[in-house]
């Protein structure tokens, strides 16, 4: 009956939403959408000989080609640094879901009038500059000999990404009803069955979310492995970045986006396939 | 031996005594009933009896034992709750199923416990959908059957029909009291409706402020209600203050101001000279031609003040010459004769000396 009545209302409501929605569809129209394209583009055409693109039509005839897509795809050392890039961004939200939840049962257990100041808390470090806080890890990780090694670059990596995860992950935590798990205590579940068979599968949107918004960025990520990682470290971040500013080769640069691109999108259709509730009764 | 006994039970919330030495027993098999107005403390009761809370002082004992320190998880009290609490991720069997896998059922037991339960409360064609998928009805038998899966010593029931339309609720009453029959499983009921208290129940106690004021079967409730609290609650009764001129081993002779005498039969514990209340239920009351009184023990004149129609009987308020209203109940049996009596109209109300109770003050 709720889910009619909820129609209802979004039929009457269209022509407001359209209105309200169209700003921001032609915002990522024209912002996001035109660059993938142009980058698609970018991909098959020349460096220019001083940076940038050489003209896709030149001398009478069309100066395109799968150049840099034949580069990729023949040298080891590109899928050796997507592989080492998807394993670190696995790592980092592992570390970062594990780190996370503890945290977001904990704030969303707290007696309310606590809570939003623990979430302030917890998106407190955005307050200060990205790089400043970088470079606080040099500091601390120097005299431990830890820094420009992989432990470092992880450990960059969680702390910067931890609060993407909390946030989806209370967010959903906080909406659970406690009666499902009285009514669990009720009937015979012990704490850790609780967790287990009620919060855990419960909160798998939230899962699903944080991880998202730490596993993709990560990947993108270049200061990081640049400033805390060893040579040996670079990141398919790392790659896209140097092909732009400093190879100025364009074409590769984007096809390296487009593949990593490609890849997360492949990742995201598999883990939907795997996430969906299972409609089976015992 | 009680199957619980609830012993001196108190819990305070600061100054609010929630219950205030509360003591019963429950015996096996019973279909009892906790009734009183919201927030007399029926389901703190309830939760102290499931293990979510715990006394501040006194005693629960399931058959004989002691349930002090054990926690919910291990008692073997299962609790309908008031939203149900279904398990949104899981199906109905699932849901219904959850109690075998705690207890560490096998598989094939699970299976076919959980076909017989599902049939037990006509929900076998449901057993694949989710519970948001189910109607209010449908949603109240899931949380029974899951309650019941794993025969609990003893049911507790808080509200659980308070969500459901007027008519749903009186089928699912109906319902309850054959299933209760059928599994053998004592129920303890909580509901703040005197109707379904009547309805349901063996026993009822009723409970007010933290106390519980009586307790004994329906009809015994009804008839004779212990004082002015339980009379007002349970049902509508008509209060005629009076005191008492004469109490022997053959009647009661009661005076009401300005109205005169009323004779009604001996009770115990009551002595000339007390003062209180004549409680008279309103199907007790006849109203006749004025001055037909035939053999009505007590009778007065009167005329009809109001009167409200609801399609099987009519209830009039007739005054009488005191000023006091009375509401006398008749039936609308006679076919073709939609009402009796117009607003106006002079009567004769009266009744016989075994109708009514005398409530001490
Ligand atoms: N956890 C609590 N903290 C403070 N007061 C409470 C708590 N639980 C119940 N009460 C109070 O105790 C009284 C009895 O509550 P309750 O048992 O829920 O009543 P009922 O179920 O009969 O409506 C109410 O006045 C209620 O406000
Ligand atoms: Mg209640």
């Amino acid at each position: 009956m709720t889910e009619k009545r909820r129609h209802q209302v979004s039929q009457r409501d269209a022509p407001t939403r359209w209105l309200v929605s169209l700003p921001p569809t032609l915002f990522l129209l024209v912002f996001f959408l035109a660059p993938a394209l142009l980058m698609i583009g970018a991909s098959f055409q020349q460096p220019g000989d001083f940076g940038g693109l050489a003209p896709a039509w030149q001398n009478g005839q069309l100066n395109l080609s799968l150049e840099t897509y034949h580069f990729f795809f023949g040298d080891w050392i590109y899928a050796e640094i997507f592989f080492r890039s998807f394993l670190v961004a696995a790592a980092t939200t592992l570390i970062c879901l594990l780190l996370a939840y503890p945290l977001a049962l904990a704030i969303a257990g707290s007696a309310r009038r606590h809570r939003h100041l623990l979430v302030l808390l917890v998106i407190l470090p955005f307050a200060s500059n990205f790089l400043i806080r970088v470079y606080a890890w040099i500091i601390l990780l120097g005299p431990a000999d830890l820094l420009y090694t992989p432990f470092a670059v992880i450990a960059g990596m969680v702390y910067v990404h931890l609060p993407f995860m909390v946030l989806p992950l209370y967010t959903n935590l906080d909406r659970h009803d406690l009666a499902l798990l009285e009514a669990a205590q009720d009937l015979g579940a012990g704490t850790w069955t609780r967790f287990r068979r009620i919060t855990l599968p419960l909160s798998l949107p939230g899962i699903w979310a944080g991880s998202a918004l730490v596993f993709i960025p990560v990947l993108g990520m270049f200061a990081i492995p640049e400033l805390l990682g060893g040579t040996r470290d670079i990141l398919v971040g790392n790659l896209i970045k140097e092909q732009f500013l400093d190879n100025r080769d364009w074409p590769l640069g984007s096809t390296l986006s487009i593949v990593l691109t490609a890849a997360v999108l492949l990742l995201a259709a598999l883990s939907a396939l795997v996430g969906r509730p299972r409609r089976s009764a015992p | 031996m009680a199957l619980l006994d609830i012993r001196n039970v108190s819990r305070r919330f600061g100054d609010l005594k929630a219950l205030d030495d509360v003591s019963l027993s429950i015996e096996a098999g019973e279909f009892f009933t906790l009734v009183g107005p919201s927030g007399c403390g029926k389901t703190t009761l309830l939760r102290i009896i499931a293990g979510f809370d715990d006394p501040d002082g006194g005693d629960l004992l399931l058959d004989g034992q002691s349930l002090a320190g054990m926690p919910p998880e291990k008692r073997p009290v299962h609790t309908v709750f008031q939203s149900y609490a279904l398990f949104p991720h899981l199906t109905v069997a699932q849901n219904v199923a959850f109690p075998l896998q705690m207890a560490g059922k096998s598989e094939s037991e699970i299976r076919s416990r959980v076909k017989e339960t599902l049939e037990l409360v006509h929900l076998t064609d449901k057993a694949r959908q989710f519970p948001h998928e189910l109607s209010g009805g449908q949603r109240q038998r899931v949380a029974l059957a899951r309650s019941l899966i794993n025969n609990p010593r003893l049911l507790l029931l808080d509200e659980p029909l308070a969500a459901l339309d007027a008519r749903l609720r009186v089928q699912i009453q109906g319902e309850l009291i054959a299933l209760q029959r059928e599994v053998g499983i004592t129920f303890v009921f909580v509901t703040h409706s005197q109707e379904e208290a009547l309805a349901l129940s063996h026993r009822i106690a009723v409970m007010n402020e933290g106390r519980i004021v009586q307790i004994g079967a329906p009809e015994q409730i009804y008839s004779s209600p212990k004082n002015r609290f339980v009379a007002d609650f349970i049902g509508t009764i008509n209060l005629l203050s009076v005191d008492v001129r004469e109490a022997t081993s053959d009647h009661l002779r009661l005076h009401a101001a300005g109205l005169g005498e009323i004779t009604s039969v001996p009770a115990s514990g009551v002595a000339a000279g007390q003062r209180g209340a004549f409680a008279l239920r309103p199907e007790q009351v006849n109203v006749v031609a004025p001055g037909d009184f035939q053999e009505l023990d007590n009778h007065f004149h009167g005329t009809v003040r109001d009167h409200l129609y609801l399609g099987d009987v009519t209830l009039y308020k007739i005054a009488l010459d005191n000023g006091v209203v009375l509401e006398a109940l008749l039936t609308n049996s006679l076919p073709g004769c939609v009402r009796f009596l117009e607003r106006g109209d002079p009567v004769g109300v009266g009744w016989r000396r075994e109708a009514g109770v005398f409530l001490h003050d």
